[in-house]
């Protein structure tokens, strides 16, 4: 456990050595700042609704842009090797790094929280609402990142990683909104394989077991397939 | 220490590695030599745990290397070919880094980080970027990580390759220190390196291991026998009437060299140089050359890796 965490502050140094943390924390921030501030002041709506609702959007964008050098640039640069060969296992190496990302997502969620505060002292916020909304973008983006991850581990090209790994996130983001195009009884099926889905669910308080299980079984998923990926060793 | 038994691994179809087996003792260093494509970096791959094999498998002092993956990889420092490093970190951080990961408690890495300091000469690059270094600091930084958590083997693939004739003789001491203490395996296709610095060469070819040997006892293996090269200052047919019915050595060339000089090649089962000596003062010769021509390991290469 010490190596994955040891390797945890190296992947997260690597983020802030360079410019991309920088990057992805200002734009994200500026991004739901816009949405919260339009609300509030041109429509008068004082609530967290507007960032919730933008966040899962930019995270489609921002997790795999994250992830996409976590595998395919060690392969590419040959680090792999080495990192494979320490007396660690392959699943500590993906911990490692699904755990900085994790850690990433909750320093960009957590900075949105400066909205939560400026509305707690315009009235009485929405508890269930506001700890719901950011459990969810929190799950949400922590299965982006595993999905990502996976997708990073398939090849030795950064470019092809954030493609792949963005397609497979688009997808699961839009199958909730194509229900209306097929039977209802596949469209039940799609409607809970939507990420979107539970992550609305969230977002208006209930705070139910399904869904949690969905991300975390979704993170699980792509966690294993790494695994399997990884233990191909390919060239 | 580490035994290789029957390894087989291929690639889709292509066979890189076809069913070697060897066995390297504790102090050894053991040259991997071959042509390109030969599979001796595959074979390396497989030995520190990094590719699993077909057939067959690695022991490293009686485990395992895919039941007992973990232990049988702390008893190995690996410096995997092209040397990859984490280009964006300092050299520091980076050894700190490989030493974390190593199990190395904290209280020790500063210590071990400046023993590998010393010992591979890092003292001017420590807080330098790693992309910033030149390839043969690089190459040090490489060896440094291999030899952090002082591990009784070390596996090094191509450790000179790219690297000018003064990092190459630099590197080449560094390896024959380590070597003193420690098992190495490295592997190479440049000749003299295994001459200059290995108790033993083991050639590999089309990924079959086709010698395995001290580099004299290779050499010594080679068919035919050791030629001779004269020169005198006699007439051709003079000195090729005597030779010719000489018993001690055939004679496979004559004629002028580009000096005007009578020369002759001859050849035989062992050394004759003194014999010839004597035959040349009793007929009045006057010898201005003799020089034996010695096979060397690249013969040997030749020989046993071509067509």
């Amino acid at each position: 456990m010490q190596q994955t965490w040891t390797l945890t502050k190296r992947e997260l140094r690597a983020y802030f050595d360079g410019p991309a943390a920088y990057v992805v924390l200002c734009v994200f921030l500026a991004i739901t700042g816009w949405f919260f501030s339009n609300a509030l002041f041109l429509q008068n709506v004082a609530s967290l609704r507007s960032v919730f609702s933008i966040a899962p959007f930019i995270f489609l964008f921002f997790v795999p842009a994250l992830t996409m050098s976590s595998f395919a640039e060690e392969r590419r640069a040959g680090t792999l090797e080495l990192l494979l060969t320490l007396p660690v296992r392959d699943w500590q190496v993906i911990l490692g790094k699904l755990l900085s990302l994790a850690l990433l997502l909750l320093l960009a969620i957590s900075l949105t929280l400066v909205y939560t505060i400026s509305l707690a002292f315009l009235g009485d916020i929405d508890l269930g609402g506001t700890v719901g909304g950011y459990l969810g973008l929190f799950l949400l983006g922590l299965t982006y990142g595993a999905i990502g991850i996976w997708a990073s581990s398939l090849t030795r090209n950064q470019i092809v990683a954030f493609i792949l790994g963005f397609a497979i996130i688009f997808m699961l983001f839009l199958l909730d909104k194509i229900t209306d195009f097929v039977p209802s009884q596949i469209g039940i099926i799609l409607q809970y394989l939507g990420a979107d889905y539970h992550f609305q669910n969230m977002m208006r308080g209930v705070i139910d077991t399904r869904d949690i299980l969905y991300y975390l079984s979704l993170t699980g998923f792509a966690f294993l397939m790494t695994t399997y990926s990884l233990a191909k060793r390919p060239e | 220490m580490i035994e290789v038994q029957n390894l087989s691994k291929s690639y889709g179809n292509v066979e890189a590695v076809r069913s070697i087996s060897f066995k390297v003792s504790q102090g050894e260093v053991v040259g991997f030599l071959g042509p390109n494509g030969a599979g001796k970096s595959t074979t390396m791959k497989i030995m520190t745990g990094y590719l699993p094999p077909n057939e067959g498998t690695v022991f490293v002092d009686g485990k395992d290397i895919r039941e007992d993956a973990l232990p049988v990889r702390e008893q190995i420092g690996y410096l995997p070919e092209s040397t990859p490093l984490y280009s964006d970190m300092v050299t520091y951080d980076y050894l700190e880094f490989v030493a974390a990961m190593r199990g190395i408690p904290s209280e020790n890495r500063t210590e071990r980080i400046r023993a590998m300091t010393n010992s591979c000469g890092l003292h001017d690059v420590l807080s330098k970027r790693i992309d910033a270094l030149s390839k043969g600091f690089r190459q040090r930084v490489g060896l440094a990580q291999a030899m952090i958590h002082n591990p009784p083997i070390l596996i090094l693939d191509e450790p000179t390759s790219g690297l000018d004739p003064n990092q190459i003789v630099e590197i080449r001491e560094l390896i024959k220190k380590i070597g003193q203490e420690r098992t190495v395996v490295l592997s190479t296709h440049i000749l003299s390196e295994v001459q200059a610095s290995c108790d033993r060469v083991i050639i590999i070819d089309n990924g079959t291991l086709v010698a395995d040997g001290t580099p004299e006892e290779l050499r010594s293996g080679l068919s035919g026998g050791e030629q001779l090269s004269v020169t005198l200052q006699n007439t051709e047919e003079e000195v090729a009437e005597v030779l010719g019915s000489w018993d001690m050595a055939e004679v496979t060339e004559h004629g002028l060299d580009e000096n005007g000089e009578t020369y002759f090649i001859l050849t035989s089962g062992n050394d004759i140089r003194a014999d010839l000596f004597r035959l040349a003062v009793s007929h009045n010769w006057t010898l201005t050359g003799l020089h034996r021509k010695s096979k060397n390991l690249e013969d040997v290469f030749r020989q046993l890796t071509s067509g």
